[in-house]
């Protein structure tokens, strides 16, 4: 470790700086501009570069970890190809407030602007999908950079950073001088909520005959779990959870609903339309939650707390916006909360009624092997205690209506992109993040294939990730649409001809693996996959090529428009 | 409804992209931008002008105030503010009509910056309304080139 006041080079200073920054692990893949930098990591002992096979992979990793941990995903790239490489997963961080900080090489300052080989514009490329982006222009501005980029990635809410650094400022050299505190004129997040406006929302809580929480990925990002807990149970408030929120609010405690929106359950649908009050905390009312915004939470009075101005009123007019942090937001209105609170049994009884009306339920009758049997069973295997990372598509919305979420920081999934391919490198970073408790993967075959090269970075560093693959052969979430909507004109969607031997496959990347065709196998299979930690392994499971996921709300629908059944795709209710 | 905004921007390469890409990013109407140099050589005055219903206005203000290279936004739409904007002109000029220009040049309080023996160009400076009304009425003489600076604001001093 070197300390202030030494001259060092910009490669070296990168290392310093990553090392005060409390960097574990860089996600990186080395190239032409980055080649001092990576000179210097050679003798860098403290901090772990985790070698992928793509760059694409590099960002989902580092958000996988930067999910799991709490802590910024950090990311090293080359020029050119390398740096247009992590768009995707930039993107896919940006859309889900993953605190992510990006380092690019590129060309000599000299050559920027001249079309140099392997030159792209990656600041200019990545403007709308980072929260701020930086090309280091002198090696006296690197540090400072540096420390700028971590303190957005992780203030107020957590976001992508892209920091460009040229190859002539990693060769050159300066003083090192490390800023301890950071002042950014034009970056202050309100944290602290307005006393009167929580006021205000305690007197409307404490009135409300039908209160519901919504409550989002914020909850989480803010650490906000346990205050959620308190108020939810204090005051006897359902929870309704979005992709993101699920684990803020313990899955199997009576006031949880789960997931609301388009493949939500009917009965915190249901709650929603019915609701005289809205208490939105960390959620953005994004379209997969609202459908028509016209009809969303008709009868109710709208609370929304969330760090971020920008989301407040941009998708539904609310009554009473609250700008702050959801832990400040929770705990103060612990604090300002009456201790008298009105009688909700009604009100709960009511919900109650609709789970019993449609039940979250699959068919066990057959012998075939389901998605819904395979998450169930993982569920119970694990008591919900998995890191639980999702790809995009059916298996996704099954695992939020089947896997038990108990704790925060237990789901890691694409929920704003809707990144396929986004599930095994995102596990293999939890995996480095979190030893003591399983990561488990589900991952349809379409996703799998759109970063498989990953599993030899899962393989090499013997990451014990369960690899828990849904094959169904086909695209099962367009199909479902193509099925509902589209004259069951199944274009490019049917895998069944083309997809390759997974077991076989796996194996080939000398990861272990196993096939499961029916619920006994697959029970088995899933048992020994969980006790198997040296290393990655994978389980085949050959489910039923047409099933599809309900509830349903279709896209732009209201809640009375949602879909119950596949038989009559006509049932409404 | 059109509203005049000012941003204070840091002056640093790219802020002027991040602000009109955000604009088309997120489709927001921008119908004039304009931005130089303060009195603070680190800091960037902005004059945005763009028309939208009052949702998308407070939206595109918090958008605003998001980029981390903006310091200060305000709407000045409805407070005291002093708005110009400069316009250049270059018109056909024969015998017959220059007389007439030359009368509404007076009429404009424009002045004439370069004459030739057949254009003449001159600069006018006043609110967009009259920038506009001055295009009309000089229109018919024949307009060969034309260029407008956007609008620029500032708040009246108290």
């Amino acid at each position: 470790m070197h300390s202030s006041g030494q001259t060092l080079n910009g490669s070296e200073i990168f290392f310093e700086c990553l090392r005060r920054e409390h960097v574990e692990y860089i996600f990186g893949y080395p190239g032409g501009s980055l080649l001092k930098v990576y000179e210097t990591l050679h003798d860098v002992k403290d901090i772990q570069h985790i070698l992928v096979r793509h760059e694409q992979g590099a960002t989902h990793m580092a958000e996988g970890y930067a999910r799991a941990t709490g802590r910024p995903g950090v990311v090293l790239v080359t020029s050119g190809p390398g740096a247009t490489n992590t768009v995707t997963g930039i993107a896919n961080a940006y859309m889900d407030s993953s605190p992510m900080v990006v380092f690019t090489g590129q060309v000599p300052s000299s050559l920027i602007g001249n079309d140099a080989f392997q030159e792209a514009d990656i600041v200019g490329i990545t403007r709308p999908i980072t929260k701020h982006n930086f090309l280091v222009k002198d090696v006296r501005e690197l540090a400072i950079t540096i420390r700028k980029a971590f303190f957005l990635a992780t203030t107020g809410r957590p976001g992508p950073v892209l920091v460009d650094m040229p190859k002539d400022i990693l060769n050159s050299s300066c003083v090192f001088e490390f800023p301890e505190t950071v002042d950014i004129r034009g970056f202050k997040p309100t944290f602290k909520c307005h006393i009167n406006e929580v006021e205000k929302a305690a007197q409307k809580i404490a009135k409300a005959q039908r209160p519901l929480l919504y409550i989002g990925g914020g909850v989480i990002s803010a650490e906000a779990s346990e205050e959620l807990r308190t108020l939810a149970i204090q005051q006897n408030i359902p929870v309704t959870m979005t992709l993101q929120g699920l684990g803020a609010f313990p899955g199997n405690h009576p006031l949880s609903m789960g997931m609301l929106g388009m493949h939500g359950t009917y009965w915190a649908n249901q709650a929603v339309n019915k609701c005289d009050l809205l208490i939105a905390v960390g959620a953005r009312f994004d379209d997969r939650v609202t459908g028509k915004v016209d009809t969303f939470a008709p009868q109710a009075y709208k609370i929304h707390n969330d760090i971020d101005p920008t989301n407040v009123d941009k998708n539904i007019k609310v009554d009473l916006p609250i700008v702050g942090d959801a832990k400040n937001f929770l705990a103060t209105l612990l604090e300002v909360m009456p201790e008298k609170k009105e009688n909700r049994e009604p009100w709960l009884s009511e919900i109650n009624a609709w789970r019993e009306q449609c039940p979250l339920t699959y068919s066990s009758e057959d012998d075939l092997l389901r998605t819904e049997f395979v998450i169930d069973e993982v569920s119970r295997q694990t008591s919900g205690n998995a890191v639980v990372v999702t790809d995009v598509g059916q298996h996704q919305m099954w695992t939020s209506q089947f896997y038990t979420f108990i704790n925060p920081r237990s789901i890691i999934t694409s929920g704003g992109l809707g990144t396929m391919g986004f599930g095994l490198p995102a596990a293999i970073g939890a995996a480095f993040g979190i030893k003591d408790r399983p990561i488990v993967l589900f991952c349809g075959d379409g996703g799998f294939m759109m970063n498989v090269q990953e599993l030899v970075t899962a393989v090499h560093n013997k990451m014990p990730v369960k690899i828990f693959l849904i094959n169904n052969s086909f695209l099962g979430m367009v199909r479902q649409w193509q099925e509902l909507f589209h004259q069951e004109k199944y274009s490019f969607t049917d895998l069944g001809d083309s997809n390759p031997d997974f077991v076989k496959v796996a194996e080939a990347f000398g990861c272990k693996a196993l096939k499961a065709d029916n619920p006994e196998s697959a029970r088995q299979a899933i048992t020994e996959a969980l006790a198997y930690n040296e290393g990655p392994i994978l389980v085949d499971f050959r489910v039923v090529k047409k099933d599809m996921v309900f509830p349903m709300v279709p896209a732009g629908g209201s809640i009375s428009d949602m879909l119950l059944a596949r038989l009559n795709p006509k049932t409404m209710v | 409804m059109k509203h005049i905004i000012s941003v204070l921007v840091e002056n640093k390469f790219g802020s002027l992209n991040r602000v009109a890409a955000m604009f088309s990013a997120r489709g927001f109407n921008l119908e004039s931008i304009s931005i130089g140099e303060t009195e603070d050589t680190e800091v960037s005055h902005m004059t945005i002008v763009t028309r939208g219903e009052d949702q998308i206005i407070s939206q595109v203000l918090k958008q605003l105030n998001r980029l981390v290279d903006t310091i200060k936004v305000t709407d000045l739409t409805k407070q005291p503010h002093v708005e110009r904007e400069l316009l250049l002109m270059t018109l056909k000029l024969s015998k017959t009509v220059q007389h007439e220009i030359f009368e509404l040049i007076t009429v404009f309080k424009g002045k004439v910056v370069d004459i030739k023996q057949k254009s003449i160009t001159i600069e006018v400076i006043g609110s967009p309304d009259k920038i506009n009304t001055t295009i009309d009425i000089f229109r018919p003489y024949g307009i060969k080139e034309l260029a407008r600076s956007g609008a620029v604001a500032i708040h009246r001093g108290e």
